[in-house]
């Protein structure tokens, strides 16, 4: 470690720290400059914290669009006539379900138990893909009732927004099988339980994300 | 929530985690009553807007939607801390940074989006004032 990358002078690199208050004893010790590359700890989930909040600003312009078009029906259907509420009663159960599961999964794989803590994630998948499910009944319903992404300045808003949303699910599924086909293959060895945690916050994400379109989107469009 | 007890205890953890070495990855210490008391609190605060609007509460839908923001607010607050995990002091505090920067924006973006295009509605149709008064 002491000898790893040295070719930097001491005055030169850092001259604000290390105050040689200690060092006169061993003059052998005495560096002024850091010998490695500084990492943060943690950082690929400092990165990927980065990335949901980037991800964070995509949605938050499509709900100010959504926010802009919500009302503009054009003459067409508007979502007081379109939502189906028990319809997304059940899909936010899905998906509230969803998260508790993989919160299972997380405590299984913090046991150190890899059976259960893929049965968690296999469950999360399934709720998942019963999301996507509804979400793509709703939406052929919708398109079959001539209210497709084209009817109106509401309709395309909509669309774009839950079905970004429904995009984001579809990868998270992917990603979860791909996890659980990784955790077979290796168990759960350190980068596993970094790509669990990773896929852990971008699941939580997708529900907050659907917590803003229940409430803004479906909830306060069928509002008179 | 004491982050610093969470992460000394969660090395001690299992025979799996103990070769965490600089790029840990179990220094956020999940506990089962966390993930129970935010599923709770999820499904009460998921359930109350759609009884809100489902069963015709309030008269007026602005008070409806009033309360249907300050609880979605509250919903999202629960699932930062008890699903994402959040606190002050996760990945030496830059999480609630970048958090505190994407709320700024989040912000800007939805009030000033909605500012300008509303105003920018009330002045571009004059006519649609004139042709009401028109028999």
């Amino acid at each position: 470690m002491a000898d790893t990358f040295a070719p930097f002078t001491a005055e030169g690199a850092r001259p604000h720290e290390a105050p040689p208050q200690h060092a006169p004893a061993q003059p052998a010790a005495l560096r002024f400059y850091m010998t490695e590359e500084y990492h943060v700890p943690n950082g690929t989930l400092l990165g990927f914290w980065l990335y949901l909040m980037s991800d964070c600003l995509v949605f938050a312009c499509l709900f100010a669009a959504y926010g802009v078009l919500g009302r503009n029906y054009a003459g067409g259907p508007s979502g007081a006539e379109l939502f189906d509420l028990p319809l997304v009663a059940l899909n936010t159960s899905f998906l509230l379900l969803s998260s508790i599961t993989y919160g299972f999964a997380m405590l299984e794989a913090q046991r150190g138990r890899l059976g259960p803590t893929q049965g968690w994630l296999a469950v999360t998948g399934l709720l998942g893909a019963a999301f996507l499910a509804v979400e793509i009944y709703e939406f052929a319903h919708l398109v079959g009732e001539g209210a497709g992404p084209q009817r109106s300045g509401f309709l395309t808003s909509f669309f774009a927004l839950v079905g970004t949303h429904g995009l984001h699910v579809t990868f998270g599924i992917v990603w979860l099988v791909t996890l659980v086909s990784q955790l077979r293959r290796h168990g759960l060895i350190p980068e596993n339980r970094r790509r669990l945690m990773c896929l852990s916050m971008f699941w939580h994400f997708l529900d907050v994300v659907w917590i803003g379109v229940f409430t803004f989107v479906y909830l306060m469009g069928v509002l008179p | 929530m004491s982050a610093h007890d969470d992460t000394l205890a969660a090395h001690g953890h299992g025979p799996a985690s103990g070769n965490d070495h600089g790029h840990g990855e179990s220094e956020i210490h999940i506990s089962l009553g966390g993930y129970v008391t935010g599923f709770v609190l999820s499904v009460i605060l998921t359930a109350i807007p759609f009884w809100l609007v489902m069963g015709r509460v309030f008269e007026q839908s602005s008070t409806t939607a009033m309360v249907l923001l300050a609880l979605g607010a509250v919903q999202i607050v629960v699932h930062m801390i008890y699903f994402l995990h959040l606190n002050a002091r996760s990945e030496g505090g830059w999480n609630m940074l970048a958090l505190i920067f994407t709320l700024v924006l989040v912000v800007i973006t939805l009030t000033g989006t909605l500012w300008v295009m509303f105003h920018l509605n009330s002045n571009m149709m004059p006519g649609m004032h004139t042709t009401k008064t028109l028999p």
